[in-house]
């Protein structure tokens, strides 16, 4: 009568339709994703207060209308809003039970983020050393790294978090104890883009017209 | 030799365990060991100020040594003894009060649990290495930007470090009671208690990531030589008022409402009544934290924000005290004809009554912008918030902690030194804080560190220091109490004839709480199964295997690595060489997490067998 458990649930013969929230575990995952979301709102609402209030604090310094090129912008919003297309994809294919192409589009999510990573690296490198636009040489400058480098670490860590999920599942397939996992990235992925679309329209779209 | 050979083992098993667990109710513990001997802490500043104001131009200690005194004091209160011991009642009674058999993230909150004692540590360790921070609990930039030495840099990494641990227990609590409710115990089923846990939740997810962002900026400011508060590069410093009461006065909200559960469990419970006004109780309480939210700026009325803006501030504050009184109303009316019980823990709640409202009117009073000017920075506001604080939030923690015993720690505190403990308690608060009115209305600042001979300030300055002794008397004898009853009889599962799910399950509960989750027909699920059914909870699924999570050192660990990082933080503007503890600490930290994150844990399951012998010896 005494059998052990094996946990032998989490890996069931046929998927059920919503893997990601199939187990108590995966049903909490998915809620606290989304109420850490909510604080992180919070955070980023104080930044952008912040920002707002500094923003024409430049200290005889450059000013957004001088700094900011609306191009290199417009190829960062590009990738970044495709980046979130394509886990919408991978979501898509998890759902369906299709590992490889939901590794497919995870991996493209991710170079996507990459490359926006790069642009932004660029365009900061560019700043300090053609205008000497730095951290600490105006508020402006402390509140405009302040927000949009946030913001750029949130890319970075969801890199990063992606980086190890796909390394650590690659050779298993997909179960109950994985699948709220990618689910839970590509929640958190796309809440980076839309910040990135607030950033886009406050800091530079504002900062180039206002 | 042998028997001690197995007493030392047992010793260091114990400490493993607790340091391993992840179980809600050992946390708990964790959380009011924790939180306790913070308060004695803050309890001890606290004498040491009211010493040095005992008498006119006294010099008991320095000025310097004063201002550190009230800042670590406020913060020391605050943030490490009254906010970890009501998230330890959360941790202990509100899994039970759903019928879950444990939190949604026990991972998550026993690094909550870690990351709040080790910043906690980190704080005060300033003591030993030249200096706590001395700008106020609130540390505005104005001063702290200026403050020498690095006492700031010690609160900033503390409450960074403390703080977020308090965000994720908000995350897990909220998680918790959405998903894991027993079945039948839906949401207008739910104890008020396991309410103001829940709002009370919301408000920390919300309110503190603006504290996060305005330490890091007063850290960027301080420690890498930005400007956000440097006005020669066009820095502001008014926004860090700004930010500090978009989340403190939301704090004080997270300080009071679960105390407002408390006290509607106990006078129900002691009362033989149900709650009286159970949605208008849910609903208040709600609109008190949304309202929270909109009233931060009545505490910079003279910052100069303009008339518009502090009239607005000022009905908006005043609006807050409709829903208090109606729960103030509901609390009387559910005591009105019933039968009622006085004992130690209800003793706490009546008094709570004429002390919370006092605050609540001069805190009405203080809401009056006009009026303020003359109030603000007064010992009046101190006044104020010390009888909104101690008369709630700490008679609450005494309330819950003699009403909750017994299910917490398996033994019932003793009702004389239980009695003992409140009367000089309750009558040192108004002798140390009425007068305190009185001398902020004849003119006596806050955070002076001396004041003059004849101005009318000496008596009431006297009687001030001599109320905070008994005070201090309340709160040893509840020491005493506490060793007192370890010794006395076991707890029986029910000793107060309750009313919620946390009494159906034997003092202390059993690891997995419950071994069927039980079955909610109502508000107040006990009373009625023992009114109508055989008292005892029908159970909502059949005897099997139970679920446990794993045990893991790794909490403990990442947070010795970001308290590591924290010195870094704070030394590497005198020596780069700390740059390695800066990333090092970082580092290790992020490596567990990788960890964490990598190694599969599906926890374990408790055998039917197990959980069908421990039934049966309850049922001897
Ligand atoms: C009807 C309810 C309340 C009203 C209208 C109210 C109003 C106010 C106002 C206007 C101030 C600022 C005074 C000044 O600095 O000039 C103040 C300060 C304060 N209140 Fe209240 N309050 C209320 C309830 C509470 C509660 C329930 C708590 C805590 C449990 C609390 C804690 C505090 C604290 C800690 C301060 C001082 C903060 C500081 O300057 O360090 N208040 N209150
Ligand atoms: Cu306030």
């Amino acid at each position: 009568m005494a059998q052990v458990h094996d946990h032998s649930e989490l890996f069931p013969e046929v998927m059920p339709p919503e893997p990601e929230k199939a187990t108590l575990e995966g049903k909490n995952k998915f809620f606290g994703i989304w109420f850490f979301l909510g604080g992180e709102t919070v955070l980023f609402a104080s930044l952008f207060g912040v920002y707002l209030a500094l923003k024409n604090s430049t200290a005889g310094g450059p000013s957004s209308q001088e700094l900011f090129g609306l191009g290199l912008v417009f190829i960062m919003t590009m990738l970044l809003l495709t980046s979130s297309l394509t886990s919408v994809y991978a979501m898509y294919h998890m759902r369906n039970n299709d590992f490889k192409k939901m590794y497919l589009w995870l991996g493209i999510t991710g170079l996507l983020g990459i490359g926006f990573l790069a642009c932004e690296i660029y365009e900061f490198a560019h700043y300090i050393t053609d205008y000497g636009f730095t951290f600490r040489s105006s508020a402006f400058g402390s509140a405009f790294y302040a927000l949009v480098g946030f913001h750029g670490g949130h890319v970075l860590f969801g890199i990063c978090w992606l980086t190890t999920l796909l390394i650590r599942n690659a050779k298993r397939g997909l179960n109950l104890y994985n699948a709220p996992k990618f689910n839970t990235f590509s929640i958190y992925w796309h809440f980076i883009d839309v910040v990135w679309v607030f950033i886009f329209s406050v800091v530079y779209l504002m900062g180039k017209v206002g | 030799m042998a028997t001690t050979a197995a007493a030392k083992r047992s010793f260091w098993e114990f400490i493993w365990d607790y340091l391993t667990t992840v179980d809600h109710k050992k946390i708990a513990h964790l959380y009011l060991a924790g939180g306790g001997f913070f308060f004695i802490l803050g309890g001890i500043e606290a004498l040491i100020i009211r010493i040095q104001l005992i008498k006119p131009e006294n010099d008991f200690i320095s000025a310097g040594f004063y201002n550190e005194m009230i800042t670590m004091h406020g913060t020391t209160m605050i943030f490490l003894a009254a906010m970890p011991i009501i998230v330890g009642l959360m941790n202990a009674i509100m899994p039970l009060q759903i019928g879950a058999r444990d939190v949604a993230f026990p991972f998550l909150n026993a690094l909550s649990f870690w990351l709040f004692f080790f910043g906690g540590l980190l704080l005060n360790l300033s003591f030993l290495f030249g200096g706590a921070p001395d700008a106020g609990w609130t540390s505005y930039a104005s001063l702290s930007m200026d403050s020498s030495g690095h006492g700031i840099d010690y609160y900033i990494a503390g409450l960074q470090i403390a703080g977020a641990g308090t965000l994720m227990t908000g995350i897990n609590f909220i998680a918790t009671i959405v998903t894991m409710r027993a079945p039948g115990m839906t949401y207008m089923r739910m104890p008020l208690f396991t309410w103001t846990t829940f709002v009370t939740s919301v408000l920390i997810l919300f309110a503190f990531p603006p504290l996060t962002i305005n330490l890091f900026l007063l850290m960027f400011d301080r420690m890498f030589g930005t400007a956000f508060f440097n006005v020669a590069l066009g820095g502001n410093q008014v926004i860090y008022q700004h930010l500090f009461w978009i989340f403190g006065h939301p704090e004080v909200y997270i300080l009071i409402l679960p105390m407002f559960g408390v006290f509607s469990e106990i006078f129900a419970t002691f009362s033989r009544k149900r709650l009286f006004g159970y949605t208008a109780m849910v609903f208040a309480t709600m609109l008190i934290a949304f309202l929270g939210f909109m009233v931060w700026a009545h505490h910079m009325f003279t910052v100069g924000l303009g008339p518009v803006a502090n009239a607005i501030f000022a009905v908006g504050t005043m609006a807050i005290a409709v829903p208090t009184g109606i729960k103030i109303f509901n609390w009387l009316l559910t005591m009105w004809g019933g039968q009622v019980t006085i004992n130690s823990a209800m003793l706490w709640a009546l008094g709570f009554i004429p002390t919370f409202t006092i605050g609540g009117m001069t805190g009405v009073m203080l809401g009056s912008n006009v009026a303020d000017y003359q109030y603000h920075d007064s010992y009046f506001v101190v006044g104020h918030f010390h009888y909104v604080i101690v008369g709630g939030s700490v008679f609450g923690i005494f309330a819950a902690l003699h009403y909750w015993w017994p299910k917490m720690f398996g033994r019932v505190l003793n009702e004389t030194l239980g009695k003992l403990t409140f009367w000089p308690f309750f009558i040192g608060v108004h002798l140390t804080f009425f007068v305190q009115h009185l001398l902020g209305l004849m003119g006596m600042p806050r955070r002076y560190w001396v004041f003059l001979e004849d101005q009318s300030l000496d008596l009431g300055n006297l009687i001030s220091t001599i109320g905070a002794f008994l005070m201090g008397v309340g709160a040893i004898i509840f020491v005493i109490n506490i060793i007192v009853s370890a010794f006395g009889e076991k707890a029986a599962a029910d000793p107060w004839d309750g009313r919620t799910l946390e009494w159906a399950v034997s003092s202390p509960a059993p690891y997995y709480n419950f071994a069927q989750l039980p079955l909610v027909r109502g508000l107040d699920p006990l009373w009625i199964e023992k009114m109508e059914g055989n008292g005892k909870i029908p159970a909502a699924e059949p005897l099997g295997d139970v679920h446990m999570p794993n045990g893991s050192i790794i909490p403990f660990l990442m947070s010795i690595g970001f308290f590591i990082s924290g010195f870094g933080f704070i030394y590497q503007t005198d020596n780069v060489y700390w740059y390695l503890a800066l990333y090092g600490g970082l580092a290790f930290s992020i490596a567990l997490m990788i960890i964490r994150s990598v190694k599969d844990d599906y926890g374990y399951y408790i055998p039917k067998e197990e959980l069908e012998k421990a039934l049966e010896g309850e049922a001897k």
